[in-house]
């Protein structure tokens, strides 16, 4: 079967996941990210590839740094970026997910770019767009469930090629909640696909996914058997609003057995780098100290965001 | 046909631009042979402004039509636009499409008070009303539009003209 995220060409045609896109896609969009970084210094901080296009950003869940960040990326592209404020609109009253993509079908939509509580929807949506022949508008997954944050694990992708250049040395550590994470399920299969030959994850066995070795990481029990001599930290927001049940049992617990501190980060090696998908709770999963500290690249995670969500759109808005 | 000399047509070009351009002057390429024609330029004509270059991926008009080039290089201009007296070169002037898009990155990063263009031949077949300042050959007859005329570079640094068939 053809993969779903790829036209006839072999091109971008959705972007819904990074588990089983080609390597080589994931390179081009990272190399194609980088000379998007620049643009942010100009006098005209925009460029013409998707003036007349119009993109909705449809977020069914709340986020404001995801959508903040792709409506910039839309703006700098020159598109005309259209918010929908999903809690106010048709869908309260009844309407359908496919419902609604016809209806802003019919307005002339070039892109979609889907947040959604249920793992697939943007999936969905892709699908329905090729069954009723729609393929020049074009899905990009901002996040789904539990399944899938694409971007976000391209930019971190981005982030850890531009403080370490290469993959295929590193070990990296995935911190904290990957049960509930989308953000971990992304991370993990671009880390593999780019050929990271060591993936660990650390965090209570009531956090991780029971067959977590499955997804070609290593478990490691404890921060200090984690933390040892990895190049990259990538920390996980503790995911409240995801979670049915006791899994946990206090924040204050969780911090002292799981949180980052410097402490435990020396365990790292010296240079390595500390990443974090925000939204941060601090004193939960990351002290103070260690997010603001000379090691932290969360902030440059931001705005790297910016450019690669442009190199996404901007593949997509070219292909056919 | 007879493939011109590209180190000769560079020496040629610089001799036609030097009475035209001051120490202030900006240089501009356009990727990849202009930015390599562009670095020669700077240095033979003794130009005191940092060198600059143009990848017009994103400017291009027919991203609609073909997609966006698979491995961009991204713009660098590290002077200030602004007020400046810019020279945007490149090896081979066509269609003037590249031209076009050229420049309208560069008022993207301000307003120039001059720009001129230099390139090393003017092949013909041109399908915008540009025309270049400096040019080391024009050809005498427009060259066919499946033939391709680009610089290259060696690994000494030697730069030649090559034609190929599409």
């Amino acid at each position: 079967m053809r993969n779903p995220q790829l036209n006839k060409h072999g091109e971008l045609q959705h972007l819904l996941t990074l588990d089983g896109l080609p390597r080589a896609i994931i390179n081009q969009i990272l190399d194609t990210a980088a000379p998007f970084t620049e643009v942010a210094e100009r006098e005209v901080k925009k460029l013409p590839l998707l003036r007349g296009k119009s993109v909705f950003n449809l977020f069914f869940e709340n986020s404001t740094r995801t959508r903040t960040t792709f409506e910039i990326a839309a703006k700098r592209l020159s598109a005309d970026v259209i918010n929908l404020n999903v809690a106010t609109s048709s869908t309260k009253k009844g309407e359908t997910l496919l419902d609604t993509v016809d209806n802003l079908c019919a307005m002339h939509a070039d892109m979609f770019v889907v947040r959604h509580e249920s793992s697939g929807a943007p999936h969905l949506i892709a699908q329905h767009l090729e069954n009723t022949g729609r393929d020049h508008i074009h899905v990009v997954n901002a996040g789904d469930g539990r399944h899938a944050h694409p971007t976000q694990g391209l930019l971190d992708m981005y982030t850890i090629r531009h403080y370490k250049k290469e993959f295929h040395n590193l070990t990296v550590a995935i911190v904290g909640d990957v049960l509930h994470s989308r953000v971990a399920r992304s991370q993990i299969a671009a880390l593999t696909t780019l050929g990271v030959p060591e993936v660990r994850v650390i965090g209570p066995r009531t956090l991780l996914p029971t067959d977590v070795e499955k997804m070609g990481v290593r478990y490691c029990a404890t921060m200090e058997e984690g933390l040892k001599g990895v190049d990259v930290v990538m920390m996980l927001r503790l995911q409240n609003e995801r979670m049915n049940g006791a899994l946990l049992p206090s924040p204050q617990e969780f911090f002292k057995v799981w949180g980052l501190t410097a402490e435990k980060l020396a365990l790292a090696k010296p240079d390595a780098i500390v990443m974090h998908p925000g939204p941060m709770n601090r004193g939960v999963e990351i002290d103070s100290a260690v997010a603001d500290g000379g090691q932290a690249v969360i902030l440059p995670q931001v705005t790297f965001g910016i450019a690669v969500r442009m190199a996404v759109m901007s593949m997509l808005g070219g292909s056919h | 046909m007879q493939l011109p000399e590209a180190e000769h047509l560079i020496a040629t070009l610089a001799e036609t631009m030097r009475p035209r351009v001051t120490a202030d002057t900006c240089l501009v390429g356009i990727h990849t042979g202009g930015v390599w024609l562009a670095e020669r330029l700077h240095a033979l004509l003794g130009l005191s402004q940092p060198l600059g270059s143009i990848d017009v991926s994103f400017y291009r008009d027919d991203y609609a039509a073909k997609g966006l080039h698979p491995q961009p290089q991204g713009s660098r201009i590290p002077f200030d636009v602004e007020d400046a007296h810019i020279v945007i070169v490149d090896d081979v002037l066509y269609t003037g499409r590249t031209t076009r898009a050229a420049l309208n990155e560069l008022f993207d990063y301000g307003r120039p008070s001059r720009v001129d263009l230099a390139v090393l031949i003017d092949r013909g077949g041109r399908e915008l009303p540009i025309a270049p300042s400096f040019c080391a050959l024009t050809l005498p007859a427009p060259l066919p539009a499946g033939q391709n005329l680009q610089l290259e570079r060696d690994a000494t640094g030697a730069l030649t003209m090559r034609l190929i068939h599409a």
